[in-house]
This record gives structure tokens, sequence and C-alpha cells, in this order.
């Protein structure tokens, strides 16, 4: 598997402005923070030869050859797995770089959660949730905050982790997402403010819950051969992998509740990344909610099952922290790009590129996605 | 099917089918696999065990445990407005598989894990019946 060990780097990123209301259509704002991206890497639109659309969105692979104007697309695919389909791409990107079929890639998304479809009234049409569609839409669970809660209560139940603790990563969310001039939410939170912000599906309040928004993001990713000499540094990814859980069309059926495919994930992008945890400067984790970063912290072995809400307490999670987590706000308080922005943020924290939320030496980092109740992706870059 | 029900409604499968019409005869009917035995929830069409495509139903204990919880406070849904905060429960079954479904009695305060409680059903239209749990005496 480490044959595939920097074999590929991401070479250009680009995003539009984050906002809640726009007049744009998710192809237009797909194609917008495209063409940022490419000529972020210092490329012409005719350079790209392979496309990667994000699953879950309205722009397809004609949208980029018709409005781009690629004369000869090589390649493209998409990576069904909701909000890790981005970090997916990663792996899907990788493997038609690595294998020569195409020079550069085009991971995108443009979204319109705010002023589309609501991203969470979207679930009953999608053909991955006909499971819950017909066996728990009925009895009243509709949206992902009702299906995912089930997974935090039991957490809280066998370890004793607080919605307190859930505070912790949300405030330094939001703390994050200060230092950005992209981030949507720029008023300060308290924990005071998280506990007595309203109950959606208990456990999680409001302020557990990632917002609806509108944007589009960006990356390209090239063979690394052809890296060496483009517009910035190339940024390489040492190691990419995934994980399904048991039971991914349905939380309710699933062995272990608190268990995301992340756990199966990590010991692949580790493995090939030839890397220890103790290695990650700075990690961007899929943050649909509060509880899905203490998961995932879990499952990718920064800490015990069980240890996720003692590890994000006391500063570790935020900068100057052991492990700085979501430098630029994440899906809570930066914008929900279903991930694409936490590649996005890791690519400028790996150039240096970070601004007032630039992580000091950061050489490597981690980034993960997260969705599809329950699918898990992981990626580990490096300057 | 009464036309002022608003919540949504299945669309059974030939998978599916005979767990509906189960539930519409106020019975809790689910998968055993012909070949090895292994029960499993929700309906689908292999065994995951052996691999069998031959099904056979067997009509559950109706009892069961608390797995995990929720209660939703924010109206997701037009037809379930009115019915809010919804106390749904994740049950162990005593066949070993699991079930989704309202809480009818108890509140939040007074749940919880391994707690035992009982399947029963509320007949919600014309045609269609949905599980419910009540605590267990
Ligand atoms: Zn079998």
């Amino acid at each position: 598997m480490d044959a595939l060990r920097e074999q590929a780097c991401i070479t250009g990123i680009g995003e539009t402005r984050y906002s809640r209301g726009t007049e744009k259509s998710q192809v237009g704002l797909a194609l917008e923070a495209s063409l940022n991206a490419i000529r972020d890497a210092g490329l012409r639109p005719g350079d790209i030869d392979g496309v990667i659309p994000y699953a879950a969105g309205m722009a397809v692979a004609e949208d980029f050859i018709t409005n781009l104007g690629i004369e000869d697309l090589n390649y493209s695919a998409m990576t069904p797995m909701g909000g890790a389909s981005a970090v997916a791409a990663l792996q899907t990107a990788l493997m038609a770089t690595a294998s020569g079929l195409c020079n550069h890639v085009l991971i995108v998304l443009g979204r319109t959660g705010f002023s589309g479809g609501r991203i969470g009234a979207r679930v009953q049409q999608m053909p991955q949730f006909k499971t819950v569609g017909e066996f728990e839409m009925p009895s009243g669970a509709i949206a992902p905050p009702q299906l995912y809660a089930p997974m935090a209560r039991r957490h809280m139940e066998l370890h004793g982790t607080t919605s307190r603790q859930f505070a912790e990563i949300a405030v330094t969310m939001r703390k994050h997402a200060q230092l950005n001039d992209n981030a949507i939410m720029q008023k300060p939170m308290t924990v005071a403010d998280h506990q007595n912000s309203r109950m959606i599906s208990d456990p999680f309040r409001l302020f557990d819950c990632s917002l609806e928004s509108d944007g589009g993001c960006a990356v390209v990713v090239s063979r690394a051969e052809r890296a060496k000499d483009m517009a910035n540094r190339p940024i390489y990814i040492m190691g990419v992998g995934e994980g399904h859980p048991h039971s991914p069309s349905v939380i309710t059926q699933r062995s272990d509740l608190t268990r995301l495919g992340t756990a199966k994930a990590a010991p692949k992008a580790f493995a090939m990344a030839g890397i220890e945890r103790r290695d990650i400067d700075v990690a961007e984790i899929y943050d649909c909610f509060t509880y899905i970063v203490l998961c995932q912290l879990e499952d990718l072995g920064f800490c015990e099952k069980g240890e996720g809400g003692d590890f994000v307490m006391d500063g570790r999670i935020g900068l100057g922290g052991e492990l700085p987590i979501n430098t630029h706000g994440g899906l809570l308080s930066q914008a929900h790009l279903a991930g694409m922005n936490h590649i996005h943020e890791l690519t400028r924290q790996l150039r240096g590129d970070g601004g007032r939320a630039q992580v000091e030496d950061a050489e490597i980092g981690l980034v993960t996605g997260y969705g599809d109740l329950g699918d898990g992706a992981v990626a580990i870059l490096r300057r | 099917m009464n036309a002022a029900y608003e919540k949504p409604v299945p669309e059974p499968t030939a998978d599916s089918q005979p767990y509906w019409d189960g539930l519409a005869a106020h019975r809790l009917m689910i998968q055993s696999c012909a070949a090895c035995g292994q029960a499993r929830h929700y309906p689908q069409p292999m065994c995951p065990a052996c691999h069998s495509l031959e099904v056979s139903w067997i009509e559950a204990s109706r009892r069961g445990t608390l797995h995990s919880w929720t209660e939703t406070h924010h109206p997701f849904h037009a037809g379930f407005k009115d019915d809010l905060p919804i106390l749904l429960v994740t049950v162990d079954l005593a066949e070993g598989v699991r079930l989704q479904c309202p809480l009818r009695d108890g509140s939040i305060g007074a749940l919880s894990l391994g707690r035992a409680v009982d399947i029963d059903f509320e007949d919600v239209t014309d045609g269609l019946t949905l599980p419910v749990a009540r605590l267990a005496p």
C-alpha cells in the first residue's frame, strides 16, 4: 500500500466567499471555486484532465467540461460517501494520477445548503438513506441530528461524556473562526452560550450542530513528478484511507454505536503514510456535530475509546495546544462545505499561509471526512 | 389512506412487505435465515452470515431493553410538529436485533441503558401500523 505514498500532491486550492444567502447556483459556485484552485496551481482550465465532483451535489463532470472548456477529459468519478466524499476523493485522485491516467485532477464542491434545499431536509430523497426512509422516518427520525444523537447518548451513558465537553469543541471552533476572514460566524461564543442554546435533538443543542451555508470549494491534485515546479509548494498526500462501518445504511443496527468508519480508515492512512499519531501537527476533523469530532479523535487513535471527552478539554485542541483542530472554524463556525474546506485549510496550514490561525512549524497534518450515517475517510498530508 | 396524514409513509418492498403486513396484524415479524437461523433486521434479501437468499419469518417476543435514545425538540418535519418533543428509543430486542420507535410513556430523565421495554402497536392510518415502546412494568 505504501507504493502510493507521496505519489500525488495538492497543488491548487480555491474557495468562494462563504455566506448564508446567495443568488448563485451550486454549479456557478463550484465553477468559481474551481477557477480559483486552477489559477492557484498556476494551471489553465484546459490542463485539468480528471474531475471528481461532489457526489451529493448538482454539478456533474459534464458541467466542468462545458464551462471550463476541457477538450479531452481522461477521467471522471464520484465518491458517494456524504461528508466523507471530499477526503475519499483524494484517494481516488491519488490513484488516477499515480497510475499515469491523469496529470491534474479537480475535486470540487458547490453547495447551497442555506439558499437551496436545507441540508437537513434533503436526507429523505437520497438513495443511500432508503433504509432509514422506510423504517425510521415514518416514526419521526427524519434529520441527521436525530439519527446521530443516539450514538452520542450511548457514548455519554457508557463513558460519562458530557455536554460541557461538547461545548469545549464548539467554543474552540468559534475562536478559530474569529481568526478567519472567510468564516461566517464571527460572534464570540462562551460555554454558557452553548449550554443555553436550544435543544435540537437531545443531547445535541443548536451549537452542537454545523451551519447551513452557501459556497464553493475546490482542490487540484497533481501527479508528484508534475508538482515539483508548479506555482506553489506541493503538499504531498502521504497516506489516505476510507472505512465503512458495520451496518452502513442504518445506525440503529450497528454493532457498536460509538465507532465510525473512521476507525477502519485510520490504520490504512497511517500505514500508507508510515508515521505515528504524535507526528501530526494540526488536524482538520469533520465536524457536522461536536460529538462526531470527539468520536473521531478516539477512532483515529489519538486517545482510547471513551477518553475523547477528556481529550478535548484544557485547550488541547485549540491553537497553541497539543493538537490544534479545525483552525478555520470548521463546519460548526466557518461554513458547511462538506469537508472540502477542511482539505483547503490543511493545505493552507502546511504551506504556511494560515494567517492569524497559522500553527507554528506545521509540517504534517491530518484531515478527515465523515458522512452518510457512518462512512469515514482520512488523509495525511505533509509539506 | 387518511388524506390528512402528513407524516412520511413507508414504501414496502418485496423484501419488507411481510414486516409491514405483520405490524398491521399487530404482530412484530422479523426475518430469520431459512438456512442458518440467524435473525436479522431491518429486512434485507441475503443472510450476511451464510449468504442464503431463503428467508423465513418469526414473530418476535416484543420484549427488549434500551440501547440508546434521543428526544427531538426541533420541528424537522411539518407532520411531527404537533407531537414535539418526540422521545425516540433504540431497543435491543430479545431476538438479537434492534428497533427504533417512539416511547409512549416515561420521560427522558427516567431512562437508562438496559431499561426493560415492551413493543406495542399504533394504527396510524388505514393499513399502516407503527411500532411504539412502553416502559415494562
Ligand atoms: Zn444464514
